[in-house]
């Protein structure tokens, strides 16, 4: 009836796992109570939860990644206690328990947080930033996100039920095969990556479809915001990287279920096409989330710079070369596998090639701020920081594409050390400093600046102290994911990293009192005029946060600055000669039902409880069917209610001025 | 340009040296042979290279965000946006630095390959590796012996590996000597060492393995020939022979396994391992006879 599930499987084994399952129970209770007392039930329901508006996709993304951020942050500060205690002693986790925690910290920080954070970039930025009234396809955006937040709530009920993978993030077989790891572990990680994927090679298709069909008139390719091509950039990406991430999973869970041999040892199963299919995936990976992060720091640059951004051109070539030339490198990542020096040069060429678009876009930010007139928001401090910290963890990755040097470096410290100096300044920070930017244009208030700062300070002095240990460790020759060591001069370096991890700490809980502190003081942060930065592209031309139809008439652009060029020209706030009907996609469960269902549906093949696995596909089955025979998918919102909602918005606006002249 | 590269090399040399010097535990900085050697020099050329680009940029980010901010006095011109010959040159000094990296990493790839035996009048002599759950097992053909978690080896002979895992994906790794190389059931990879001179050194699996991964390092003893000699004679007197019920013994999963010698092997034991997997078809033709690439 339940499969393998029994009462065993709660963590009760150990005092730390139970208190972790008990922190996942209790704040879910804790919401749900406050819910209720709220009685926001229902409008939770019928505003957010079935909605398909991208605003509000977006901002419930953003929401998911930074309750992701908090928990793989835990997992971190727990590896980091750890090995700063665990000299010839077995510290306070056993191996069982550290392995898991190294492994969730890198599924959550990628596919759950980073992932998420980026989607929800898009979905608030992109439409505005093209003037369109939404995606290409409301509905599909909606089930992504239940998609991916199934695939979390998987990963968070492996805290409560059962145990998760032991095997890393990427999961390597024969050790991630059913051989070596007979537990639910391996299991929850496979399906958390294959409904997350799917929903995000679906995104993908949306993101394509949106930005090369919806864009408002006269926005020809070359007059979208940088923001805008990254995004598109990044959809391809998805669109195609995602499928090999889907099939490595795919053919890893026939090996685990069906006894199949793909990956294993025996019966002609070689591990070595599952490294290739994941790092196929893997690679393009990590421009998907960065490609982003460049464009948001693209428009911050210029904004806090009051200038044009330098070099456009040369900066959508070198997205573009970058999304084309990270389909070529992934080899690199197990250069150490045995490959012939032709194959192992020819890869690490390619990943040194793509060094050069980088760096001229690197340039191109430096010359943005170059002549102009900066303010530092904390998103320009974010920018900042970031530039002055990833060129270092683009060196010590150019140090890795030569085989040799890799030869030394692979799986130790160093490389740890290296792609956290990627991803931390490049990609975090990236969404932070968007997180900052656009959050008045996603709450119609602005965040409090202050907090911010501090975050930013104790995030980037907490990285340098978490981080350049870890290089140093490298060197030294200590390996990745050690749960107890024997080295006593690897100590000082393991103490003062955990030190780092503390700052960075300090970093969240300031990232969180910057939320609370502007949600008190909203009302005397409002963004009246929907333009708070005096910005230059058209997610800044309409109120904050947006109306339901976005742009009550559809921009015409003529430049490459729409918003400053309606500016020059004076009709900013013109209003129309006239309104018109505006269709707007009505809000439809399906998307969170289907979301659930998925989240069933693993569970079920985690614990091979085939009846309710079957019933999960067949409903979702159903859903589908339901849904796609549904013809009367948009309401129309008549003309009369349109002029009322922008005569409001024109009066407040009136209000606005005459309050401070 | 060419004086500024040399300074800067020696910059570097000074700065790394510097922290060698001050901690003899970055092993990776303080190789003992020639093939760390080679790889550490690579690591240096390469960080001394993008030191040309990364230095600059930093200097210039923070001078930009100083010089250019609101309250400044400096001068502003908010429609610059484009210069044919600024584009042209930030598109060239990463080319032109990726095409210098580019053509070190070609030659030292080819030079550096592991699979590539070290140039030696001595005969190189092949050992044997296989990784465990969660220990190391090296077995000497010729001499005819084996032994778990100890790699002896004479010191300025070169050492030719074979490498193979009787469980799952583990990565071999002696830094001060070479670096690593995967090790996978049913199949073999390479990997040549040389110790300068005598001396104990660490070795380790950097692949996570499981529960007994962190303990799973073994030793590294480069000695005199005449000291080898006698460590070989010494194992040939140990009372243990890696007979097939021994193997299947010592393959189980262990941790800590203590230092042993075994003073006789089965034939061919090593192929045997590999052919467990694969029903005696070598995978990607890397059959344990094959000779070696040059």
């Amino acid at each position: 009836m339940f499969g393998r599930l029994t009462i065993e499987a709660l963590p009760l084994y150990s005092a730390i796992a139970a208190s972790g399952a008990a922190m996942v129970v209790g704040g879910a209770l804790l919401v749900a109570i406050i819910i209720t007392w709220l009685k926001g039930w229902m409008y939770l329901w019928k505003e957010w939860l079935t909605s398909v508006d991208h605003k509000r996709i977006g901002a419930m993304y953003i929401i998911l990644a930074l309750i992701m951020l908090l928990r793989g942050f835990v997992d971190a500060i727990m590896m980091r206690a750890q090995q700063a205690m665990a000299l010839n002693n077995g510290g306070y986790l056993p191996p069982e328990h550290f392995d898991q925690i190294f492994s969730s910290h890198g599924t959550i920080m990628i596919f759950f947080m980073a992932m998420p954070f980026m989607t929800g970039l898009l979905n608030i930025a992109v439409p505005l930033q093209i003037g369109t009234r939404d995606v290409a396809f409301p509905f599909l955006n909606s089930l992504s996100l239940w998609l991916a937040a199934s695939g979390a709530g998987l990963v968070m009920v492996s805290l409560v039920i059962g145990k998760f993978s032991t095997a890393g993030w990427t999961g390597y077989p024969p050790f991630s095969g059913i051989q070596y790891s007979p537990g639910v572990g391996v299991d929850y990680w496979i399906w958390a990556a294959l409904i997350s994927g799917v929903g995000s090679t679906l995104s993908g298709i949306n993101f394509i479809v949106t930005i090369i069909k919806r864009r408002a008139p006269g926005m020809t390719l070359m007059r979208m915001t940088p923001f805008v091509w990254t995004a598109l950039c990044t959809s391809v990406l998805m669109a195609f990287a995602f499928p090999a991430l889907t099939v490595a999973c795919g053919l890893l869970a026939l090996d685990r279920l069906l006894g199949m041999h793909f990956f294993t040892n025996e019966l002609g199963g070689n591990m070595m096409n599952y490294v290739n299919l994941f790092w196929i995936w893997g690679h393009p990976e990590v421009y998907i989330l960065i490609l982003p992060a460049f464009g948001v720091f693209s428009e911050v640059v210029a904004t806090f710079s009051r200038k044009r951004l330098f070099g456009y051109e040369s900066l959508v070539y070198a997205t573009a070369a970058i999304a084309l030339l990270s389909f070529t490198v992934w080899l690199h990542h197990f250069f150490t596998m045995g490959s012939s020096a032709n194959v192992n040069a020819f890869f690490g060429i390619t990943t040194m090639v793509i060094a050069v678009p980088t760096g001229v876009k690197v340039f191109n930010w430096l010359l943005t701020m170059y002549r102009g007139r900066i303010t530092f928001h904390p998103s320009m401090l974010w920018t900042v920081g970031f530039i002055a910290t990833f060129v270092i963890g683009g060196m010590t990755g150019v140090l890795l594409a030569v085989p040799p040097v890799d030869f030394l470096m692979h799986n130790t410290t160093f490389l740890v050390a290296h792609f956290h100096n990627m991803i931390i300044p490049g990609v975090l920070f990236g969404y932070l400093a968007g997180y900052m930017y656009w959050f008045p244009k996603a709450f119609g208030f602005k965040m409090n600046e202050p907090w911010g700062t501090a975050a930013f300070w104790f995030w980037i002095v907490g990285f340098y102290l978490a981080f350049m240990p870890l290089y140093v460790l490298g060197l030294m020759g200590m390996p990745r994911r050690m749960e107890q060591y024997n080295d006593p001069s690897w100590q000082p370096w393991l103490v003062a990293a955990s030190m780092g991890a503390v700052l960075i700490m300090i970093g969240i809980a300031c990232l969180i009192m910057q939320v609370v502190v502007s949600i008190r003081d909203r009302k005397r942060n409002a963004d009246v005029t929907g333009d708070p930065y005096d910005g230059r592209t058209l997610e800044w031309a309409t109120s904050s946060p947006p109306p339901v139809y976005n742009f009550a008439v559809l921009p015409e652009v003529r430049d490459r600055e729409p918003l400053l060029d309606m500016k020059e020209r004076g009709v900013t706030y013109a209003p129309p000669s006239a309104y018109q009907d505006i269709e707007i996609p009505k809000n439809s469960p399906v998307g969170v039902i289907m979301g659930g269902l998925s989240f069933v549906f693993g569970f079920a093949m985690v614990w091979w409880i085939w009846w309710l696995a079957i019933l999960c596909g067949l409903a979702m089955w159903a859903a589908m069917i339901w849904r796609s025979s549904d013809d009367e998918t948009d309401y129309v919102l008549v003309a009369e209610e349109v002029e009322r909602l922008e005569k409001a918005r024109y009066r407040a606006l009136e209000a606005a001025k005459a309050a401070r002249s | 340009m060419k004086q500024a590269v040399v300074t800067l090399r020696c910059a570097a040399i000074a700065l790394l040296a510097f922290l060698a010097g001050g901690c003899d535990r970055l092993v990776v900085l303080n190789p003992k042979g020639p093939i760390a050697d080679a790889e550490r020099g690579l690591l240096i050329d390469a960080f001394t290279v993008m030191m040309l680009v990364v230095v600059p940029i930093i200097i210039m980010v923070f001078w930009f965000a100083w010089r250019y901010r609101r309250r400044g006095n400096a001068r502003y011109e908010p429609t610059w946006a484009y210069s044919a010959k600024v584009d042209a040159v930030v598109w060239l000094i990463p080319a032109l630095i990726v095409i210098a990296v580019a053509v070190l990493l070609w030659r030292s790839t080819h030079k550096l390959d592991p699979y590539r035996e070290i140039a030696s009048n001595d005969p190189p002599l092949d050992v044997q590796v296989v990784a465990q759950d969660w220990k190391w097992l090296f077995i000497y053909p010729e001499q005819g012996v084996a032994s778990v978690n100890q790699l002896a080896i004479p010191a300025g002979r070169p050492i030719s590996l074979r490498i193979t895992s009787d469980t799952v994906m583990n990565s071999f790794y002696v830094p001060a000597l070479a670096g690593q190389i995967y090790a996978m059931a049913g199949m073999q990879t390479r990997l040549q060492i040389l110790a300068d001179k005598p001396g104990k050194f660490v070795g380790r699996n950097t692949q996570y393995s499981g529960g007994g991964f962190s303990d799973q390092f073994f030793e590294v003893v480069a000695m005199s020939p005449a000291d080898f000699d006698a460590w070989v004679a010494k194992a040939r007197q140990a009372p243990a022979k890696l007979d097939p019920p021994t193997y299947a013994k010592l393959a189980e999963r262990s941790r800590l396994n203590p230092i042993v010698q075994f003073s006789a092997i089965e034939p061919k034991l090593f192929d045997s391992i590999i052919d467990k997997y694969t029903g005696g078809h070598q995978a990607h033709g890397q059959t344990p006879t094959a000779p070696a690439r040059r």
